[in-house]
């Protein structure tokens, strides 16, 4: 396995942007059998977990603190052309991303994969976005693939239409387009100050910067933040977060959780590397980072009290996580960023598994509602042929060709499933024990008050006004998390005493149940997971290590062939 | 020249600004068109302005932005250009889309109540 790893290596690194690139035309150029575009979309989805799992792999038999595989997808020298880096950090987003994206796939293919057209092309392009903004090393690479996972999204956002969505999707793009601008304003000034554009690079260059352009660097990394801390979800720039992703279908909500961890990614990478020694004294935006995080929690906690509906709840539930991150990433500090990262990983997982069993739910509480099946015959939409109009889809319709015989059948006792499910999200999003969101606080937590006792562990700034306001409003959110889950888990289960017993479809249910029996796995094995994440933030925070390897990447010579004779001319 | 560039920079960036905070979807799409615009000569002045300078490190002369234009900002403002057009088709047709939906052009697809 290793050797093979070995060979593999470089060219691994690119296989997570490239796969996906050549699924998504495949798919596009397949036109209808809806099932086959499923099967070859899940294929896919396996393929690339794989990989990821692979990265994964690599990245942690190195050893060291900081492995980084870098690849040079053009073969240019490397301050000119695009790097693709991995480490640490970036193969577990890798793992994550392909996990939740496969789930929400299987999901997909029971029913809302007929809401629209185009859900798997427009799925793996999401993929293409998401995977090559983390693994780029180039800012304005890292923008391209913020357009790519946009644009994407835009699509998967309209999915099933309706007014709703359409309302949604157009402040949605609104929004995003305007975070785009900044985007391009950050890393406009960014490079006209530093002349690069390749993140590594532009760290070691903050150094030689003359006193007198610092103030306008410091407004080009603010303003590239801003850009950043709209998609990770930071109030006050967070307000288009719950519509959007409460008003989109419940498996491309449940993509969309990603998305805001794309943002966390971004300020994670950027942040440390600007932070660092090799990039000079810079103190910037760390205050800023902690003060909006604990803003977002507070806002997360506050605006779970007032969701009805579990797509509502789910999507405060993001927040809720967004601002835990973005407010210890503030301190940076390793130990407690390696317990926030794990966190992140619950809490991604369990957030996602939210958005799919709310639609469950809301269908139980309706009763059986099939979603609007997109009707293609009428729109005279190129290379999608499929139902004949008139015929009525059956609520259980087709699936897959690998799930023959399972559509239909009723799973009993599905009430039970759905609400021990409910349950192990609740846990998992307040961060109650026994699941991984409690130990993760509780390493937070413990860091916080460990600092206390011993103030040159973290250069006595832990204990600051900050680190205890962040210790009661991680303790207080947990609280009315708890409260809003459990009101609304009393109203969903317990109150729905003469509606008939819905009927689930495996094929829905096991993606939830795998999701939380990962979120469970996290659990049982927290200790290597933590030790990961804690190797995963030291290495971030010292980032000499991925500024060398990025930098000391050299292109491939080109093959040379042996001169059969002197060229004419030449002189011996 | 600079002086002129920053004004219409100015310009285009705060009308883009106040057509972004009306809440016709129309005007919307206009403010957010005119900050692209302002946004690309940004990037395009980031390259320095110079006049009839080539692109080409002349030996000899230092390489210094002095001697040569920089050619990567054009390539980014191409790049950024092409984006931002594809944007503003999407943003039309889920324009088009509400308008035709909810039968108002107001950002939040019903009117204001008076």
């Amino acid at each position: 396995m290793i050797s093979w790893l070995q060979s593999a290596m470089p060219h691994l690194i690119v296989v997570p942007v490239v796969l996906p690139l050549f699924t998504a035309a495949i798919l596009l150029l397949m036109g209808g059998r809806r099932q086959w575009k499923a099967l070859v979309n899940v294929a896919s989805g396996v393929v690339g977990l794989l990989v990821a799992i692979a990265l994964l792999d690599w990245a942690n038999a190195r050893g060291a603190p900081g492995a980084i595989g870098i690849y040079l997808p053009s073969n240019w020298d490397v301050p000119f052309g695009i790097v693709l880096a991995v480490d640490r950090l970036s193969a577990l987003m890798l793992v994550l991303t392909s996990t939740v994206s496969l789930a929400t796939v299987l999901f997909a293919t029971a029913r809302w994969d007929r809401a629209g057209v185009h859900y798997h092309a427009l799925l793996q392009i999401q993929l293409v976005g998401v995977n090559g903004a983390f693994l780029t090393a180039d800012v304005f690479n890292l923008f391209v693939f913020f357009e790519v996972m946009l644009a994407a999204s835009y699509g998967l956002l309209l999915h099933g239409s309706g007014r709703p969505r359409v309302r949604a999707g157009l402040q949605y793009i609104a929004v995003n387009l305007l975070a785009s601008s900044l985007f391009l304003i950050g890393v406009a000034i960014l490079y006209g100050i530093t002349g690069t554009l390749n993140m590594a690079d532009m760290a070691q260059k903050f150094p030689l910067i003359p006193q007198d352009d610092r103030s306008l660097l410091h407004a080009g990394v603010a303003i590239l933040g801003m850009a950043f801390l709209v998609k990770a979800a930071m109030w006050p720039l967070n307000f288009w977060l719950t519509p959007a992703y409460a008003a989109a279908s419940a498996p491309v909500a449940a993509l969309f959780v990603i998305l805001s961890k794309v943002g966390i990614y971004a300020v994670l990478r950027l942040w440390t590397l600007f932070q660092s020694t090799e990039a000079g004294p810079l103190a910037l935006g760390g205050d800023a980072l902690v003060y909006g995080g604990l803003a977002t929690l507070a806002f997360g906690a506050l605006g779970m009290l007032t969701a009805q509906q579990p797509r509502r709840l789910a999507g405060f539930g993001i927040l809720l996580s967004s601002g835990t991150v973005l407010a210890v990433i503030g301190f940076g500090y390793a130990a407690m960023m390696g317990g926030a990262l794990f966190y992140m990983l619950g809490s991604t997982l369990a957030a996602s598994a939210l958005f799919l069993l709310g639609d469950l739910i809301e269908r139980t509480r309706r009763g059986e509602v099939a979603p609007a099946v997109h009707d293609d015959e009428a729109d005279r939409v190129p290379f999608y042929v499929d139902l004949p109009t008139g015929i009525e889809v059956p609520p259980h319709g087709d699936a897959g060709d690998d799930e023959q015989g399972l559509p239909g059948r009723a799973i009993p006792a599905t009430m039970a499933f759905l609400g021990l499910s409910f349950v192990a999200c609740a846990l998992m999003i307040a961060g109650l024990p026994p699941l991984s969101g409690f130990l993760a606080k509780f390493v937070i937590l413990t860091t916080l008050l460990d600092s206390a006792h011993a103030p040159a562990l973290a250069g006595g700034v832990l204990m600051s006004g900050a680190g205890w306001t962040l210790l009661v409003l991680l303790i207080a959110s947990s609280l009315l998390a708890t409260i809003a889950l459990s009101r609304a888990g009393i109203r969903y289960f317990w109150t729905l005493q003469d509606r008939p017993v819905p009927h689930l479809r495996a094929i829905e249910c096991a993606p939830i149940a795998a999701l939380l029996l990962i979120a469970g796995a996290l659990t049982v094995g927290a200790e290597p997971v933590l030790r990961y994440t804690q190797a995963a933030t030291t290495s971030l925070l010292a980032p000499a290590e991925y500024i060398g390897a990025v930098m000391a990447a050299t292109p491939v010579p080109n093959p040379v062939r042996a001169p059969a004779r002197p060229a004419p001319g030449a002189v011996p | 020249m600079e002086i002129i560039l920053s004004l219409a920079i100015g310009v285009l960036g705060a009308s883009g600004i106040w057509l972004v905070l009306r809440p016709r979807t129309f005007q919307v799409l206009m403010g957010l068109s005119l900050l692209g615009y302002a946004v690309n000569l940004f990037i395009f002045s980031m390259g320095s302005l110079s006049r009839g300078a080539e692109p080409i490190v002349v030996p000899g002369l230092p390489a210094t932005l002095l001697h040569y234009t920089d050619p990567l900002p054009q390539a980014l403002v191409l790049t950024a250009i092409v984006i931002g057009f594809a944007m503003t088709a999407l943003f039309l047709v889920v324009l088009l889309a509400l308008r035709g939906l909810s039968d108002t052009d107001h950002v939040d697809g019903e009117e204001e109540p008076p």
